[in-house]
């Protein structure tokens, strides 16, 4: 099992930790509460957040890594969401970007649409069909200290690409929503990054 | 570099390397460095001369999905992508393309057609049968090909479209260019 709803760490907490004091991270987020997780962590022009698209979030992040070989990438994620596009640990495991970590918060339930079970409550192991798709670094992560050692590889340019997925807890935090106007979000990464919004 | 000749290229007929080398030459031209994939027979040239490019980074996929997300990731970071698929693919991509019209991300597909002309597959026909209607209701705008002679024209429109004018494309490559598969017994 990989959730346990009692002693799940606290997803903002998590979250929060892991960016604080970023310098060159970019942060693709996936929809429902990752997307508000990052935003309450603080706003940020390398931040674009996924407000649908679900199961794309890991594919967005291989992108733009393959894109700026020089810039940690950073996806955070939901176990819901990833559930949905699994395929993308074995494509990311071909192109095996160092600078791409992919942060999934397994609470074992889609917390947008009621709270129902997702399969990783049912027994499905998230880490262990990344490592299965080639992902040699996949992680379980289920204390601060965990969180503390990933801090680093996520702000850094590894060897390998890195999936992490962290047992938080089931309750819902307060939202913090970002804006939902996704060619904004397009157009300042892009400025953010120095190039043309277009 | 580009000019490569790749490996398997000798005994192939003429017609079956020129148009694929007329796409890759102008996806150089245009700067793509990511070209992301799902295998299909009528793409297997291209795939290979984009596997022999030192410029362009060939990813496969296991879903054409994902290369919509991809493309996306690539142009938020500077990057110039696109991805190949068979009209089986498009309906793979629907929802996916939300994030296309959604953030106005310039998008590029190019589509081998199954099922229109001389289709021996009978399961092929459906979807494709379907694919410029369905990226038409998620406002993508399809260019047909038929002639080998069109090719280039039309994918240097395409790319010009997509890339300078930001617009989401696909141009279909009809099988009666790509030629029907050929099962024997």
């Amino acid at each position: 099992m990989s959730t346990d709803p009692d002693h799940g760490l606290d997803r903002r907490a998590v979250v929060g930790r892991l960016l604080a004091g970023r310098q060159e991270v970019a942060v693709v987020t996936g929809l429902g509460s990752p997307t508000y997780d990052v935003a309450a962590a603080g706003d940020d022009p390398r931040n674009f957040y996924l407000w649908g698209a679900m199961g794309g979030a890991a594919m967005v992040g291989l992108g733009l890594a393959l894109a700026r070989p020089e810039m940690p990438v950073l996806v955070v994620t939901g176990d819901g969401e990833m559930l949905m596009g699994m395929g993308a640990f074995a494509t990311i495991a071909v192109q095996a970007p160092g600078n791409l970590t992919v942060v999934v918060l397994d609470n074992g339930l889609y917390g947008e649409t009621g709270g129902q079970l997702s399969h990783t409550a049912h027994g499905a192991d998230i880490a262990a069909i990344a490592k299965g798709a080639g992902i040699q670094d996949a992680r379980r992560i289920a204390t601060m200290e965990e969180v503390e050692i990933l801090k680093p590889r996520i702000h850094a340019v590894a060897r390998t690409p890195c999936v992490a997925v962290v047992a938080v807890s089931r309750a819902e935090a307060d939202r913090v929503l970002p804006t939902r106007d996704g060619g904004f979000l397009r157009a300042r990464m892009r400025q953010a990054l120095g190039l043309p919004v277009m | 570099m580009h000019e490569t000749t790749p490996p398997a290229e000798a005994g192939r007929s003429d017609h079956a390397i020129a148009w694929p080398r007329a796409i890759h030459e102008a996806l150089a031209d245009f700067g793509v460095s990511q070209v992301a994939f799902v295998p299909d027979g009528g793409h297997a040239e291209l795939i290979r001369r984009v596997e022999a490019d030192s410029t362009m980074r060939a990813v496969p996929l296991t879903t054409e999905e994902e290369g919509v997300a991809h493309l996306a990731g690539a142009w938020l970071g500077g990057a110039r992508a696109v991805l190949l698929m068979q009209s089986s693919g498009v309906g793979n991509t629907i929802n996916m393309l939300s994030l296309i019209k959604s953030c106005r991300f310039p998008f590029l597909a190019l589509v081998t057609m199954r099922g229109e002309f001389g289709e021996f597959n009978p399961w092929q026909v459906p979807m494709g049968s379907a694919s410029a209607a369905a990226l038409a209701l998620m406002d993508v705008q399809s260019l047909h090909v038929e002639h080998a002679a069109d090719v280039e024209p039309t994918v240097r429109a395409a790319l010009r479209m997509a890339f300078e004018g930001g617009s989401a494309v696909a141009v279909l490559l009809g099988q009666r260019l790509v030629g029907a598969k050929v099962f024997e017994r």
